[in-house]
């Protein structure tokens, strides 16, 4: 009966089976990893490479939080991208207007652009939110229409170019990395990634949240305001979008209505595989960390075999996804005896 | 006699179809003002050919958000079929008709539709989920596995048929001339066929039952899982027969011109009326609404607005379409509330 008397064996099952999801991400991350080791261990495993990829994930990074908020509250965000390219596009303009002569930045430059931006993304968020808690627009549709119209805001405003040509500053201060060793776009990712584990599993608003997640009518007599959450929840996942904006613009130096077009489907995958429940209520912010990771290393891995077309990563991507889910099938298949009955319920929610 | 009538606009004022009519039509008669060229004979025939892809897209999604599911690989499906199709009968030099063509893309298309039915069905996995993971799997076979690279030579009965036409229009003022291809009857027949299908079979019917509630439907006594596995083979033939109409008109075969339609088809379904929840909807209100993204996309140039405004225009269509009717289902729940107080606290 007590953990003591267990052999490690038993014990070692009984940690996998707290969360088998976690786990299944870390052995297979762990089995990528000894695969790369065997095969390409030098050209994988410097120091320069692990900062490469951490300065490339955290812009679908950070859209891939914000899908996750939605989808925990039962709805989804497909806007994010449109969200970011927008808040791109119009920060571009006001680095160009504040670029000075000799080509650099006054001080309070950077500050205010991700002040600014964060407030841009608040906004859109809200509009989000509004169309979803007030006129009770399914959120895929929502989302889907207005990520469509804040795509088209964009091209209208730069005609399908490119916005350059401001100071080189911005970008360089973006890509900088502290102590020559951490890269500035994984601080603001880790930032971000802590407030939001923060407020979804050491707040009231997270407990919140995954309970309008998991029936939005028992929210609604258990006396919250739905109307607010939604709202809430909408505006974080668009300032994340809107951060990971500015983490492209920095990346690219420029910004244009149709970069990162394959993140929106992309986060979505990742949250899911990342083990967040599409219908709602369930999902946790390490899965997501992990399926993000996942996704970076395997791409990075992937490209140091030069005889292997890299589209080969969305046939792994996506046969990685669908083969987690029906291991979830399976082991749910085990422990519930009538599982038809339950599952046919379910998914008639 | 009134009083039917008054029944009738009653009754066909709770749905979406007259009103997204009602917004077509204006829209063509503000085109037509502006320009005086969208009720000539030329334009009608260049939006009709223009219908026939996404139109067979459409029908597609349609029956998948009927059932409740939702598919966004359709795209990828069809490029990955009439790709490996197109590459096939160029390798092996073949030179007849376009039906060796058309059965071998629809076989494909039956397979990998087959392959998401399986999984949506039998597991029981949620269709954006899986849908999602097929069309990265579908794109990465197209891309990785078969090397593909735009086809600018494709089979002799492929380009005849896409270039042979049933009439052809001549606009009397300008001179220009379309072409209505023959493919417009294959667009007909399949969209009679699902109408006749949805309408008077019990399988169309069960098909409307699992999108309104799947326990439902499993207890009085449907077969969810073959159904489920049917409809969705049934989706990759039609996306696959869409692909290489697609392909015969346009002369080529390009592997991923057709990725990122997904969003605008089903935006289309949705606005005219079917329910993205499933179970309820309409073939004539899901083609009225994808004749509308159709003009939208193709006739904007007529009233003088650039190109570039075209994603504007198709966003806030779909916010206040779908906004619309939303709210009405709001509105209507209000005055039953109003109307019975007591038998809602019930």
């Amino acid at each position: 009966m007590t953990n003591v008397a267990m052999n490690p064996a038993k014990k070692f099952q009984q940690i996998y089976r707290s969360d088998r999801h976690i786990w299944r991400l870390i052995i297979m991350i762990l089995l990528w990893l000894t695969f790369m080791a065997i095969t390409r261990f030098q050209r994988f495993y410097t120091l320069l490479n692990f900062q490469t990829m951490a300065a490339q994930f955290p812009e679908f990074g950070l859209m891939s939080l914000g899908v996750m908020i939605c989808m925990i509250t039962g709805g989804i965000d497909l806007s994010v991208v449109g969200v970011a390219n927008l808040t791109s596009i119009l920060m571009a303009y006001l680095l160009i207007n504040l670029t000075t002569a000799t080509s650099a930045l006054p001080g309070f430059a950077i500050p205010l652009v991700f002040f600014l931006a964060i407030l841009l993304g608040a906004t859109f968020g809200l509009f989000n939110g509004l169309l979803i808690s007030k006129f009770h627009i399914p959120p895929i549709l929502a989302t889907m229409g207005s990520g469509e119209l804040f795509t088209g805001i964009c091209l209208a405003l730069t005609n399908g170019n490119a916005v350059s040509r401001f100071s080189r500053t911005y970008a360089n201060t973006i890509n900088n990395r502290i102590f020559d060793l951490i890269p500035v776009q994984l601080i603001i990712f880790i930032i971000m990634a802590f407030l939001i584990w923060f407020l979804l599993s050491k707040t009231v608003f997270g407990t919140k949240l995954y309970l309008l997640g998991t029936s939005e009518k028992a929210a609604k007599f258990s006396g919250l305001n739905n109307t607010v959450l939604l709202l809430k929840t909408y505006m974080l996942s668009s300032i994340c979008a809107a951060l990971g904006g500015m983490i492209m613009l920095a990346n690219y130096n420029s910004a244009r209505a149709d970069y990162g077009t394959v993140y929106t489907l992309q986060c979505v995958l990742i949250v899911v595989l990342g083990g967040v429940n599409p219908i709602g209520g369930k999902g946790k912010i390490s899965g997501v960390l992990l399926a993000i990771v996942l996704l970076r290393l395997l791409e990075t891995g992937l490209n140091r075999f030069p005889n292997i077309s890299s589209y080969y990563i969305s046939l792994i991507w996506g046969s990685v996804l669908i083969l987690v889910m029906v291991l979830n099938y399976f082991t749910e298949h085990k422990r519930t005896v009538s599982f038809k009955k339950s599952s046919i319920a379910r998914r008639s929610k | 006699m009134k009083s039917t009538t008054a029944l009738f606009i009653k009754k066909i004022s709770k749905r979406n179809e007259p009103y997204v009519f009602l917004v077509l039509l204006g829209l063509c008669i503000l085109i037509e003002i502006r320009s005086g060229q969208f009720f000539s004979s030329n334009n009608l025939v260049d939006i009709a050919s223009a219908l026939i892809v996404p139109g067979l897209f459409a029908i597609g999604a349609f029956l998948v958000i009927i059932s409740g599911g939702i598919d966004v690989s359709f795209p990828a499906l069809a490029s990955l079929s009439v790709y490996a199709t197109t590459k096939y009968l160029l390798d092996i030099n073949y030179q007849g008709g376009v039906w060796a063509a058309i059965l071998m893309a629809l076989a494909i298309g039956a397979l990998l539709g087959a392959f998401n039915g399986i999984f949506i069905g039998y597991f029981k996995l949620p269709a954006l989920i899986v849908t999602l993971g097929s069309s990265s799997v579908f794109r990465g076979i197209m891309q990785g596995a078969l090397n593909s690279r735009q086809l600018t030579i494709i089979p002799q009965g492929m380009r005849n048929w896409g270039t042979s036409s049933l009439f052809i229009a001549r606009n009397p003022v300008s001179g220009l001339t379309s072409r209505m291809p023959v493919a417009f009857v294959v667009f007909l027949v399949v969209l009679l066929f699902v109408f006749f299908l949805m309408r008077y079979t019990m399988f169309g019917r069960s098909i409307y039952a699992i999108g309104g509630s799947e326990l439902s439907a499993h207890s009085s006594g449907f077969n969810v899982v073959r159904t489920k596995i049917i409809m969705y083979t049934m989706v990759g033939m039609i996306a696959s027969l869409a692909g290489v109409i697609r392909v015969c008109m346009m002369q080529q075969a390009h592997p991923t011109n057709m990725l990122g339609m997904e969003m605008n088809i089903i935006a289309g379904v949705v606005l005219g009326g079917t329910a993205i929840t499933g179970g309820r909807g309409t073939l004539l209100g899901c083609m009225l609404g994808t004749l509308l993204i159709v003009i939208v996309e193709n006739s904007l140039i007529l009233l003088g607005i650039p190109t570039s405004w075209k994603s504007v225009f198709t966003g806030a269509l779909i916010i206040i379409g779908t906004g619309v009717s939303s709210y009405q289902v709001i509105l209507m729940n209000r005055i039953k509330k109003k109307n019975n107080p007591n038998k809602e606290a019930a």
